[in-house]
């Protein structure tokens, strides 16, 4: 820099303060909560409600609650029975798993969050991670089912609860992506036969509730089966849960190629590449790297959904809870209950939404 | 270009490498795959209903449906066919949906609005609110409603009294109407009078403004018609004020209108559930809008009004619209949820009739064109408005 710009140190040598009232803690309500009468008002009003409900709500949740008690001494005290969950927490997050074996799938989770953890990181992200996705997703399948290496069979029907749950939105998600981006390509396509299926497989698909999926599953795919053929609930829930999904990331992957610049495409042919080295090799990297995010967004709406499978009375996190409350030693307690399950999927739910908000600020700077 | 130009006029590329041609023949490839399946499905779905001798068709629309439901806004009995027992199922699907829309646009926004408030303690718990209802299955959050109403509401002889004429038990919501009157007549033919003159006002000023420039107050005075019009009928007709209000009688309320714990705790998740979303939609919409836009048209003179009628919203609603009618449809679909609380909606309806007739590729069939529908009409309504605001660039 210019020594000439430089003001002489003397123009600095006498700096006034801003007021008091306008800086630290003081100048922060001010300017936060009373900036003007409509605000002040505002903020009283909000004050005044939060004074009438919260303390209430403290005192049930945590002065008068009971954590450890049975249920005939809870239903004389006045707070809130917590006891209903950790009675039965076992139960409620394993569901009817042998009891013994639950080693097994809290393990399988704890495999999962590992993977997820390690993906996390973008500079992780190669072909050695997509691998060692596959291979933990076949362990974790391998320590849920059993038998081999000394493991008990332990058959799905048994399987419940929270790894139930995380075993469809994560399976579903997987199985769904390839189906999801080649239903993207084909209705990209040129061939007007394969584009009106593909239009209308995900436009029938997007326009029906999920529920109306998981019936058919239970009730009209065993019709389409051959005598003597059958599959198990889970796995049919399975079924419409990746058909489900796969028509929602056709969606998504679609924005992704439409945001493709056509320069990429000419590029891609003038160096002689077919349609299929086009895609796997210059178009589908850059488009699916944009989609992470919103892709995200659509395993947190898989993981919510698969909350329904419990219309279909298979055993998930929702329905293990729900088998707690009919026992008459527990019943009326809902609201405990149901909180504790809400605070499982809101936890999971904001790590991943959070996530994939940051990776969409990332992604933003680097493509800039 | 020119290998495509050679093999058309001499042939010499072989059939293989001529991509038209190669098209043509995955086109016929995969229908033939596709027809194949459907076949095969086919004939196992044949075989397996003549094995469990399953009637097929939609006959069984003829037949009595000899079960009752317990909210129907037609007559219904269980001596009615089961075509008019889908239709009152038709009926409630469209009845939930109808009001959970208009709360939930109404909630959404008020929560969007509060999302940006510079006022630090409401735009936190506005944000907790969105984050928290978004991040919770929209299931489990109906559950918990309707185990607010049966397990920690008391009953109706202890019933909560929030407003007035408002009661809340765990049979359900009773609040107080107007008793019915000929005044009502008369005020809702005055309310119509009253928006037929809006509209034509609304053309004449619009008229008188670009002939002459001359402005007319059209917002304040439309809403001084509207509400003026019916208010003074009102009075003129004798101002009745008598109300219906709910007694207890016996074990439950009788009089004014009463709401069942199903409907009102499907109502009270749909409703959260989705104007969390609303709200983030009208957050998005509004922030979209550069604070240069604003600055420009104070510079241009318009008041806060004008601001808002002709600069801001015209521009947020054209980033709003869009994904509010997918939440609109998002809520719709989502309150076929009603079978797992027991209001008995269209899915319900068609559940129980699939466990009855045992026609389930029928009843699963209607559920999916009854919701197609749906979805069909309001994507019309969207391309439509699309077009209609669609931005004439240069």
């Amino acid at each position: 820099m210019d020594s000439k710009n430089q003001p002489s140190k003397t123009v600095y040598a006498k700096t006034v303060k801003p007021p008091v009232i306008q800086i630290g803690p003081i100048g922060w309500i001010r300017k936060n909560l009373f900036s003007d009468w409509f605000n002040s008002v505002l903020t009283v009003i909000t004050v005044i409600f939060l004074i009438k409900t919260v303390p209430p709500l403290v005192t049930w949740a945590f002065v008068d609650s009971l954590w450890f008690s049975t249920g005939a001494e809870c239903h004389e005290a006045g707070g809130a029975c917590w006891s209903v969950v950790t009675g039965n927490f076992r139960f409620i997050i394993f569901g009817f798993y042998p009891h013994d074996q639950h080693w097994r799938p809290f393990l399988a989770m704890i495999l999962l969050a590992g993977l997820l953890f390690y993906s996390q990181n973008r500079d992780h992200w190669n072909k050695y991670l997509a691998y060692g996705w596959i291979l933990g997703l076949f362990l974790m399948g391998l320590l849920m089912k059993g038998g081999i290496l000394g493991l008990d069979t332990v058959e799905s029907t048994q399987w419940g609860g929270l790894p139930l749950t995380l075993i469809l939105s994560i399976f579903g998600l997987t199985a769904a992506y390839p189906m999801g981006v080649l239903l993207a390509l084909g209705r990209q396509s040129r061939m007007p036969i394969i584009q009106s299926l593909c239009i209308v497989y995900i436009e029938l698909i997007r326009g029906v509730p999920l529920i109306s999926l998981l019936f058919m599953s239970s009730v009209v795919f065993p019709l389409f089966l051959p005598e003597g053929v059958s599959f198990n609930n889970i796995l049919r829930a399975q079924v419409a849960i990746i058909l489900f999904t796969a028509a929602y990331i056709a969606e998504v992957v679609r924005g992704g190629l439409q945001g493709m610049a056509r320069g990429q495409y000419e590029a891609a042919e003038s160096l002689g590449l077919n349609y299929v080295q086009t895609m796997r090799l210059v178009i589908l990297p850059q488009a699916l790297k944009i989609v992470i995010p919103p892709s995200v967004s659509i395993l947190i709406s898989a993981f919510k959904d698969t909350s329904l499978v419990v219309i279909i009375a298979l055993y998930d996190l929702l329905k293990t809870t729900q088998s707690t409350l009919t026992n008459p030693e527990w019943m009326g307690f809902s609201a405990e209950a149901y909180i504790f399950v809400a605070m499982i999927y809101f936890t999971c739910c904001f790590f991943m939404s959070n996530y994939s908000r940051r990776l969409e600020r990332e992604l933003n700077r680097s493509n800039r | 270009m020119t290998a495509n130009h050679n093999s058309k006029t001499s042939g010499k590329v072989s059939f293989w490498n001529d991509p038209s041609k190669r098209s043509i023949l995955y086109q016929v490839t995969t229908l033939l795959l596709i027809g194949l399946l459907g076949y095969y499905l086919f004939s196992n779905i044949t075989h397996n209903l003549a094995r469990q001798s399953i009637a097929t068709g939609f006959g069984f629309l003829q037949k009595e449906a000899s079960f009752e439901i317990g909210e129907k806004l037609i007559p219904y009995s269980a001596a009615d066919k089961y075509a008019r027992a889908l239709w009152v199922g038709v009926l409630n699907t469209l009845l939930v949906s109808f009001i959970g829309t208009i709360l939930t646009v109404i909630l959404g926004t008020f929560v969007g609005v509060s999302r940006l408030s510079k006022n630090w303690l409401v735009s936190r718990i506005a944000a907790i609110y969105i984050e928290v209802l978004q991040d919770i299955p929209v299931l489990l959050q109906l559950f918990f409603w309707y185990a607010f109403f049966y397990e920690i509401l008391p009953s109706p002889r202890q019933a909560l009294q929030p407003i007035d004429g408002v009661f809340l038990c765990n049979r359900g919501l009773a609040f107080m109407v107007p008793v019915f009157q000929p005044a009502h007549v008369y005020m809702a033919i005055s309310f119509g009078i009253g928006c037929l003159i809006v509209f034509v006002l609304r053309l004449w000023s619009r008229k008188r403004q670009e002939k002459t420039g001359k402005y007319f107050p059209l917002f304040r005075s439309s809403l001084g018609i509207l509400i003026g019009l019916p208010m003074v009928t009102w009075w003129l007709s004798g101002a009745p004020t008598r109300m219906d209000i709910p007694v207890l009688t016996g074990f439950n309320f009788k009089g004014g209108v009463n709401v069942s714990p199903e409907f009102t705790a499907l109502l009270l998740g749909l409703v959260l559930y989705t104007s969390a979303f609303v709200a983030e939609v009208v957050r998005a919409g509004i922030q979209s809008v550069s604070h240069g836009q604003t600055e420009a048209a104070m510079a241009l003179g318009l008041k806060p009004g004008h601001l808002l009628k002709l600069v801001i919203l015209p521009q947020a609603l054209r980033v709003i619209v869009p994904p509010l009618t997918s939440q609109m449809l998002n809520l719709t679909k989502n309150s076929s949820l009603a079978v797992a609380i027991g209001y008995p909606d269209f899915v319900s309806v068609a559940g129980t009739t699939i466990n009855q007739t045992g026609q389930a590729i029928e009843g699963v069939a209607m559920i999916m064109i009854v919701y197609l529908f749906f979805s069909l009409i309001t994507s019309a309504f969207m391309n439509w408005y699309n077009k209609r605001i669609a931005l004439v660039e240069r």
